[in-house]
């Protein structure tokens, strides 16, 4: 619960500002996430932390691309994090949403979840609740990249040997937005066919998501066999910062280095 | 505009894992597992992932068929029910009740599965009775 959030939200409603806040609310003894259109209408509005430090986020990004490719000319609120508000930095820089139609109501994220997730900026740049914490390096790919190169491919063999290819780290993504999916081209993957190849499956997502993905661990939190998903993103971002001195989500302005869309290089 | 997230229940399976289909101006157009179900906690298989695409397929069935000169015809639910409880009781009198085997569905409640075996093993009088999860 939070009246600082609450209060925002009601003045944009109340002002014809926006047609309606992508949130979250506690509804059947649940947390979901949910469109308020009504600004005496948010007694229920939460920001996902049921037991924990959000630990009910929701995709909320991937929602609020499906509303606006159906109603492009409407302006919407939303609520945001660190993670979401790089989210929707890199789907502008994507054409995917309009940054000018969007109202971000900012949390900063407290220190547990910063811990949690490893989150280099656990807040977003403007916030109505929450304090500013540090950023915290990724420990899990620091781990990882002490083992030999054996050791290194042993365990994410392991890891990915108990994939049931359920799609769900794709399915959850905010970053995910192709109307052509390379992990249902046939030519890549063996299709319709249980497990996948590994590491094949795996390595074609995590360089997909070079670039693109923003690091809200949605994906590691939906894969039902526990795949550290998040830590080998992490660890391809790591390699895109270094190679290109680019982060996704950070500077609106710059385009991710492996955007190819929008013709060819001159 | 109306977009709605609805809790429900997947249909596919007993587990029973729980999501909300998100709908918009009346047309289910995804799902998202919900993250405080203590069944699957933001979890779903590839068939849960997907329900969303089953519901408005041009594909589903809506109506019973009745093969009719060997052609499968759309008839009314009171005309399907006439024609298999009078086939049932046929092929019961005529090669009795373990002659039949009834097939029930993880797509239905618990109460309509009870419903359906009770009906097998009482009204008809078999405990040929199985269902579709059992793959
Ligand atoms: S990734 Fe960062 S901003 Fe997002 S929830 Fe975790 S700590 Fe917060
Ligand atoms: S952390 Fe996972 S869900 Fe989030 S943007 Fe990256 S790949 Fe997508
Ligand atoms: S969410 Fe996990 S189990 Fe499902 S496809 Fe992705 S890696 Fe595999
Ligand atoms: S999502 Fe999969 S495991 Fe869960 S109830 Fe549906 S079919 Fe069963």
């Amino acid at each position: 619960m939070s009246e600082q959030v609450k209060n925002r939200v009601k003045e944009l409603l109340s002002s014809g500002k926006i047609k309606g806040f992508l949130g979250l609310c506690s509804r059947n003894g649940h947390i979901a996430p949910h469109l308020f259109v009504n600004a005496d209408d948010l007694d229920n509005l939460v920001v996902g932390d049921k037991l924990a430090a959000g630990d009910s986020r929701y995709p909320l990004n991937r929602q609020l691309i499906n509303l606006v490719r159906a109603y492009p000319d409407e302006t919407f609120g939303i609520l945001v994090r660190g993670c979401d508000e790089r989210g929707l930095t890199a789907l502008a820089s994507w054409n995917q949403v309009d940054p000018n139609k969007i109202e971000m109501v900012g949390i900063a994220c407290p220190r547990e979840l910063a811990l949690a997730c490893e989150c280099l900026k656990p807040y977003p740049e403007s916030f109505v609740d929450g304090e500013k914490c540090e950023g915290v390096s990724p420990e899990s790919v620091a781990r990882i990249d002490t083992l030999q190169v054996k050791e290194r491919f042993d365990h994410w063999y392991h890891e990915f040997s108990k994939c049931i290819k359920c799609y769900g780290c794709r399915d959850i993504c905010p970053m995910c937005f192709c109307n052509e999916c390379s992990l249902e081209n046939n030519e890549l993957i063996r299709t319709g066919e249980i497990p996948p190849e590994i590491p094949t499956f795996h390595l074609t997502r995590a360089v997909h998501m070079a670039g693109r993905c923003i690091d809200c661990g949605l994906c590691s939190e939906a894969c039902p066999a526990d795949i550290p998903l998040r830590t080998l993103y992490k660890k391809v971002a790591d390699i895109i910062d270094k190679q290109y001195g680019f982060r996704t989500g950070y500077d609106g302005a710059q385009k991710s280095p492996l955007n190819f869309l929008g013709g060819l290089p001159e | 505009m109306d977009y709605r997230t609805v809790l429900t229940t997947c249909t596919h399976c007993g587990c029973g894992c729980n999501f909300y289909l998100e709908v918009l101006d009346g047309r289910v157009i995804g799902t998202i597992p919900c993250k405080t179900s203590p069944i699957n906690e933001g979890k779903l298989c590839i068939k849960g992932w997907n329900v969303h695409e089953f519901i408005q397929s041009k594909k589903r069935l809506t109506q019973p068929l009745l093969r009719k000169n060997g052609e499968l015809t759309e008839v009314s639910w009171d005309e399907a029910l006439d024609f298999t409880a009078r086939r049932l009781k046929e092929i019961k009198d005529a090669h009795g009740a373990d002659s039949l085997a009834f097939l029930t569905s993880a797509r239905v409640t618990n109460e309509e599965n009870y419903l359906f075996q009770k009906f097998c093993r009482a009204a008809i009088g078999t405990n040929n009775v199985d269902h579709c999860a059992r793959l």
